[in-house]
């Protein structure tokens, strides 16, 4: 990881943008997502696929505090996502039908069993680092798969709906309405976004970045370095079960494949797309990934040769990502 | 019971020697290129269509030796076209080319070969079973764990004795100081990384005729490679072998007894290993970090 | 949302964006553009690619062949009929995903799909939340149209619990009633083997059996269990590979000389994966080419003709969906999803689309389609590649599927 010691932390170059600019383009953005069921039918989108955009941007932005932020390589994330799926899915089924609970139970379930895991993985690194999360991520899967009665196995668990939310005063029906949806799923990203900005900003935050920069260096300098690392999996892993307890009202669905290494792979690729270097870099990634292969796969059946051409050449000529590529010319 | 039980631990080592295969071919290429190949599982499904596809022209043994020599080549070429651009970057560059390349494979071959199951042929006489005592063992399982042995001793002797093996296994430890010694590091890497897909190539063709063709074929067989290299430990290509044998009969003795874990059981020696002895059961402690 | 101005600004430049697309996507194949009266719609998810891509590759051929004909002879209410396939890729999510997509942005009437039953599960909880037509080729749990049917959902292929119990009987008077079960490890695997044991037991017989992964490519272990229990017969209710695999070690082992083979269903696409030895069992059939019927003598030659291939049931299922469809819209006269329910119900379907002797109908009180179950022997190929099976019986679907009662299922219309 010694190569990436000549670059700028990622704070560091949005700051160089100035903090009009900044202010500009965050306005941009969250008025881009603000009416995106307005425009995305223009652009052949629809309510559902603009929701799902966000939900992956979730989970696609709180893996990078471990990949672009920490610098360590999990290749198992679709496992908290995909707990945090099953999760919301079970509460709804048989606890009781409150979406907020669900949210609740789906990213503790997630977060917790990963906060669990990160104890075990956390002394590894590089490759190490990656089969072990990949591995442990199939462990979830195939705990899904085969327990039947419980998470209806193959088949997913199903037999669940999003409940309504009830305010004290007014009802929000979040159930009937797929547009109302996304607007319920753009506040809780735009809330959890906010509290991973936060926590990327304080002091621990740095120190995520003085580890990813230079692990002996940080070493020498004191910072309990496998405990950060932890840490930072552990938060990672409750934003990214968040992400899929969202997943899981989007479809009224949980099923293992929410759980496989191919979208950790995903979920990896959306991340690099975007560029792993800066904050919302994971969310750009998502939504061309997302957008792209709900094209590419009504196309044509070879979709799989196009998405894995498109993976390849990212990692080729683009390996600081579109947002890196874009800021980087900007800057030119 | 206790002849259920033997047949099974037979069984089982039969069918680790088939994993050891894959995952050997995984681990060198991880050893020495710090790269995991996802595609690894695609190019096992390759060799077992260049297999199907050139059967027809010089045979099964003329396939059975040349199939996995055509996956090697294409290795070869992956290799420094790809896979050789990302080796100075993060390992997750490296680690999403391949994840990339499996799909193309994946799709390529259900394009060229259409998504339907293919029968890979083989010869009659290999196709029975032993005797009517011994009749799970087919001769087919026989000549599979000969080939293994042969490809494994083969592939040992080749690392402890030829000049190019000792610069691998060198390499394996230190490849900085390989390369300012003069050893093209580069062409080392390609080599090595084209012996991994050899391997995977083989188990392709004794796959196909074991469990027949088709383009998710090797999806199923990647992670228990990548179990065994984990429980055996990682550096270590004899832990590796062990890996394999040990999870192939962990597996076929669990079927006996819950079958439906048969699966599952490999993860669990997986997490039981891991906790107990991190570095895996022959793994070296400088390869934790 | 907030400046009128500004937005109206920025949705003009998006306009201009959106028809660039919308230029990308008139050169994909599903999509024509509409010239005067719009066509009807039908979207189709189904497995494209994933494990099951063989069975679904046939499904959307036969919908393709089928509405192909039907443009030539004048489309559904005089209208042009346009398929739009979306490939669910065997994930629910990207099912559901693509189901939204074509109801929401394509305006499909009607639905089709998925071969991977807990998809087409996921996917009617969508169609009948959006009041849309959805029919279900080949999905074949029983809940869907059992305990989870619904009033919009009609289903083509038979239930699984239909197919046990039409060859039980025949294998038990054949064969004995002593058997050993290779069951796969998830809900379809348990509700076969469950009205297998079902009828098995009414017939006062015995068994014992494993359930395995569904994804298990290595019987050995399984098969010395089931050697060892002396059945008459062993039941292969694994699916696609998995049953393959498991074949071709039974004939391997040589244990075809001391037990018969059986199971619910073991389809064309699979018989072609195996070698010829391997090529045996008693099975069912829910369609089956080689009949001495004149429309069915036409249909296979027409098919082969455009096609180049013999129709297999997956086939015939996608032909029936379209037609179905063309039947409900004559008979309603409309493309509204309940008016199209209502229309479907106690719908028989006319010979050259039933293609099978007797009255085949969509039962109302479950949204099943009765058909017919081909009983009979899988064999090495007998002149033509595709002549792989014999059938012995003709079950009606009516005495497998026993009374609305026992399925469960409890239709409820939208007030």
């Amino acid at each position: 990881m010694s190569g990436h010691a000549t670059e700028a932390p990622p704070v560091a170059a949005a700051a160089a943008g100035g903090l009009p600019r900044r202010l500009a383009g965050l306005a941009v953005l969250w008025l881009v997502l603000a009416t995106a069921p307005l425009w995305m039918p223009l652009i052949g989108g629809y309510d559902a696929l603009a929701t799902r955009v966000l939900v992956l941007g979730l989970v696609a932005m709180s893996f990078n505090i471990v990949l672009g932020f920490t610098g360590q390589m999990s290749f198992g994330h679709a496992a908290y996502f995909g707990l945090g799926a099953y999760g919301a899915g079970l509460t709804l089924k048989f606890i009781a039908a409150s979406t907020p609970l669900a949210l609740l139970f789906g990213t503790l379930l997630g977060g917790v069993l990963g906060t669990l895991f990160g104890l075990l993985i956390v002394r590894r690194r590089g490759v190490y680092f990656a089969m072990v999360t990949i591995a442990f991520g199939q462990v979830c899967f195939y705990v899904a798969y085969k327990w039947n009665d419980l998470t209806g196995g193959y088949d997913g668990l199903r037999g669940f709906q999003r409940a309504p939310l009830h305010l004290g005063l007014a009802t929000i029906d979040i159930a009937a309405s797929s547009r109302v949806f996304y607007y319920f799923v753009l506040v809780i990203f735009a809330l959890a976004v906010g509290a991973m900005a936060l926590v990327l900003r304080s002091p621990f935050g740095r120190t995520l970045l003085a580890i990813r920069e230079n692990e002996r260096r940080a070493r020498f300098l004191g910072i309990p370095v496998e405990r950060h690392i932890w840490l930072a999996f552990s938060v990672s892993c409750f934003f990214a079960a968040l992400a899929g307890s969202l997943y899981a009202l989007l479809n009224n669905f949980a099923d293992p494949l929410a759980l496989h290494y191919t979208l950790s792979g995903e979920i990896v690729i959306m991340t690099v797309m975007g560029g792993m270097r800066a904050f919302w870099g994971p969310l750009l990634g998502a939504a061309v990934f997302v957008v792209l292969q709900d094209y590419v796969s009504s196309m044509t059946e070879n979709w799989m040769s196009i998405i894995g051409i498109i993976f390849m050449l990212v990692v080729l000529f683009f390996p600081r990502g579109l947002l890196g590529f874009m800021q980087r010319r900007d800057a030119r | 019971m206790l002849q259920v039980i033997f047949f099974n631990v037979t069984n089982g080592l039969i069918i680790g020697a088939f994993y050891v295969l894959l995952a050997l071919g995984l681990a060198l290429i991880l050893n020495l290129s710090n790269v995991i190949n996802f595609a690894h599982g695609n190019f096992l499904a390759l060799g077992g269509y260049f297999a199907f596809a050139i059967t027809p022209v010089l045979g099964y043994w003329g396939a059975l030796i040349v199939a996995p020599l055509l996956t090697a080549a294409l290795g070869f070429v992956v290799e420094r076209l790809l896979i050789s651009r990302v080796y100075s970057r993060d390992p997750v560059y490296s680690l999403l080319l391949t994840f990339g390349l499996a799909f193309v494979i994946q799709d390529v071959c259900r394009y060229t070969w259409g998504p339907n199951g293919l029968p890979l042929g083989i010869p009659d006489a290999l196709s029975q079973p032993l005797s009517p005592e011994l009749f799970f063992i087919t001769w087919y399982r026989i000549f599979m764990v000969a080939i293994v042995i042969v490809a494994v001793a083969g592939l040992f002797l080749f690392l402890r004795y030829s000049r190019v093996g000792v610069r691998i296994r060198a390499g394996t430890l230190d490849l900085d100081t390989v390369s300012v010694l003069g050893v093209n590091v580069r062409l080392l890497r390609t080599f090595n990384f084209s012996i991994g897909c050899l391997m995977a190539g083989l188990a392709g063709v004794l796959a196909a005729g074991q469990i027949g063709l088709n383009p998710n074929m090797g999806d199923d067989l990647l992670m228990p490679s990548f179990i065994a290299i984990i429980v055996g430990g990682v550096g270590s290509l004899t832990g590796t072998l062990f890996g394999g044998l040990l999870i192939g009969l962990a597996g076929a003795i669990t079927t006996v007894f819950y079958p439906s874990a048969s699966e599952a059981v490999i993860y669990i020696i997986m997490a039981v290993v891991l906790l107990l002895r991190p570095r895996g059961l022959m793994g070296e402690e400088g390869m934790l970090t | 949302m907030a400046n009128k101005s500004i937005l109206g600004i920025r949705r003009r430049t998006l306009l201009q964006a959106g028809a660039t697309v919308g230029g990308l996507q008139l050169a994909s194949p599903f999509i024509l553009s509409a010239r005067g009266e719009t066509p009807v719609k039908i979207g189709m998810v189904d497995p494209l690619t994933g494990v099951l891509s063989a069975l679904a590759a046939s499904e959307v051929e036969g919908a393709k062949y089928a509405v192909a004909d039907l443009n030539k002879k004048g489309g559904i209410l005089g209208r042009q009929v346009e398929l739009l396939v979306e490939d669910s890729a065997n994930d629910v999510g990207t099912g559901v995903q693509k189901t939204r997509k074509l109801i929401d942005r394509d305006k499909v009437d009607v639905i089709f799909g998925d071969v991977n039953s807990g998809i087409a599960y996921a996917m009617s909880q969508v169609t009948s939340e959006k009041k849309v037509f959805h029919i279900v080729p080949g999905g074949h749990t029983d809940p869907i149209t059992g305990t989870d049917c619904k009033w919009n959902v009609f289903r083509i292929c038979n239930t699984t619990s239909m197919d046990a119990a039409a060859i039980t009987k025949q294998l038990v008077q054949q064969f004995g009633k002593r058997w050993f079960f290779i069951t796969p490890d998830y809900a379809y695997g348990h509700t076969l083997q469950d009205a297998f044991v079902k009828n098995l037991k009414a017939a006062g017989g015995e068994f014992e059996g494993d359930m395995l992964p569904i994804n298990t490519s290595e019987f050995s272990a399984t098969l010395i269990k089931a050697k060892a229990y002396k059945p008459n017969v062993l039941l292969n209710n694994m699916g696609g590979l998995a049953q393959v695999n498991c074949m071709k070690q039974f004939v391997q082992f040589g244990m075809n000389k001391d037990m018969a083979l059986g199971g619910a269903l073991f389809e064309l696409e699979g018989v072609e994966a195996l070698p010829a030895v391997a090529q045996s069992g008693w099975w069912c059939y829910e369609w089956w080419w080689n009949q001495d019927l004149p429309e069915v003598k036409a249909f296979v030659a027409d098919f082969r003709k455009a096609t180049g291939k013999t129709p297999t049931a997956r086939h015939w299922f996608g032909v029936v969906a379209v037609h179905s469809v063309r039947l409900a819209a004559a008979k309603a006269k409309s493309l509204d999803g309940l008016k199209l329910a209502k229309a479907l119900e106690d719908l028989e379907l006319p010979p050259d689309v039933a293609l099978q002797p007797g009255k085949i109908r969509y039962r109302a009180g479950d949204h099943q389609l009765m058909s017919n179950i081909f009983v009979g022997e899988v064999h090495p190929a007998v002149g033509n590649k595709d002549n792989i099976f014999t059938p012995k019986v003709v079950v009606p679907g009516e005495e497998a599927a026993g009374t609305v009662a026992n399925t469960g299922c409890v239709m409820k219309y939208p007030a």
